[in-house]
């Protein structure tokens, strides 16, 4: 696996612009996250998966050739057509009989992008598989609003798998709920409620004062951390007893970096090892989609070696979530890029 | 019950050299913000195994109320 991210770094606790330093320091205490990368203008998430990829590439010295998948998991893709996944088809050079499709999921994205490509890979005609994964988060939610500004970063990351008995098997939970769709949201700019002048004005929201317009996503941070308590120890324990192992037999759970209060309370609660849960939201935010493999590369670099088993955990927009156990072998993780 | 319920309220809301009586409007609590909602999610889900969603919660407006709205999902 490979990692990139934007070079430009926000410092959380200097992030004063739109509200009062205390009310600043008090919120970046409890969510606890200090730094986050925002992409440059002209940068895409495709652009910053598109840096991994050809590190990791060049790490490994792959015959791109050989890769017969692209998956690219975004919900912040270069335009709405056509699928951004062909667009690095070309950029990267491979050929023309690859296999490219986007996947449109934020937090539960990466764990269902593995289980796309590892369903792919079950057929014995395709050799490589390369998942790309990148966000822009920064730019889809308002800076004047405080429920969501100080939360979310920028990251891409790419992934290559390929097909061997020295991975055995892995087990995946995939799951759904719309009618929690309002949860988090962005109410124009699709088909349903289409662009207009209106919907980019920005306007006061509620009764704090956090200002955005229809275009910019919302989140109901309270339902949302009621989800994830309701949901995702259940679907956790489910993986568990599905794949017939103990939590206490794997070597790391990487879930998805959402904020630290939250994560802090979910490894309490699954009575979990400290030092078996890596977190990266301190450095990178929320990424969305991508923090659960840039917590593998920024936190995991030098710890995969030989055979590990891994429990990933992605939940959030959708609502969508998904649990994974699966095995790596002298997983390379390349050095974090930073573009 | 009550007891474990105003030893939770004051935790999630750092109260815990105040007193608490159930007339009183939660949110008038000096306190009270969306972080120490985070919180109070968190206590009752440890102490009571329990989710209240934001369309009831938003109804709730005493001590009371909140109290009552526990006891119904424990």
């Amino acid at each position: 696996m490979a990692a990139a991210v934007p070079q430009n770094t926000i410092k959380n606790y200097e992030y004063t612009q739109y509200f009062p330093a205390e009310d600043v320091k008090d919120i970046v205490d409890k969510v606890g996250i200090v730094e986050r990368r925002f992409a440059e203008e002209g940068t895409c998430a495709s652009d910053l998966c598109y840096h991994a990829a050809e590190k990791l590439i060049a790490d490994l010295n792959i015959d791109k050739s050989e890769i017969d998948v692209l998956v690219f998991v975004s919900q912040t893709a270069d335009y709405r057509m056509p699928a951004t996944s062909i667009t690095l088809q070309h950029r990267l050079g491979l050929n023309k009989s690859t296999l490219a499709f986007d996947v449109s999921l934020g937090c539960s994205g990466f764990v269902y992008g593995l289980s796309i490509v590892y369903g792919f890979m079950q057929q014995q005609g395709l050799r490589k598989a390369l998942l790309l994964d990148g966000e822009t988060r920064s730019r889809v939610y308002s800076p004047k609003d405080r429920k969501t500004a100080f939360l979310f970063g920028d990251g891409g990351i790419a992934a290559v798998i390929d097909r061997d008995e020295a991975y055995g098997p892995s087990w995946f939970s995939l799951n759904s709920d719309g009618s929690k769709s309002s949860l988090i949201k962005m109410d124009a700019g699709g088909y349903r409620n289409p662009s207009t002048p209106e919907t980019l004005k920005e306007k006061v929201v509620d009764e704090y004062g956090n200002i955005r317009s229809d275009e910019h996503g919302y989140m109901n941070g309270a339902d949302v951390f009621n989800f994830v308590l309701a949901e995702v120890p259940k679907d956790i324990k489910t993986t568990l007893n599905f794949s017939g192992k103990e939590a206490g037999s794997l070597d790391f759970f990487v879930f998805h970096q959402a904020n630290n209060y939250m994560n802090e309370y979910l490894q309490k609660k699954l009575k979990l090892d400290t030092h078996k849960v890596p977190s990266s939201v301190a450095k990178f935010g929320n990424t969305s989609s991508v923090s659960i493999p840039l917590t593998m590369v920024s936190e995991l670099k030098g710890k995969l070696d030989g055979e590990k088993e891994l429990f990933l955990c992605g939940f959030g927009v959708g609502m969508s979530w998904a649990s994974a156990i699966i095995k790596t072998n002298n997983c390379h993780i390349s050095e974090l890029v930073e573009v | 019950m009550e007891d474990k319920f105003t030893d939770a309220l004051k935790e999630a809301l750092e109260m815990e050299d105040q007193e608490i009586s159930f007339d009183d409007n939660f949110r008038d609590y000096d306190t009270w913000d969306s972080l120490s909602r985070l919180s109070l999610i968190a206590v009752l889900d440890s102490e009571f195994d329990v989710q209240i969603e934001e369309a009831e919660f938003s109804k709730l407006v005493t001590v009371r109320d909140l109290y009552n709205a526990v006891v119904s999902k424990s």
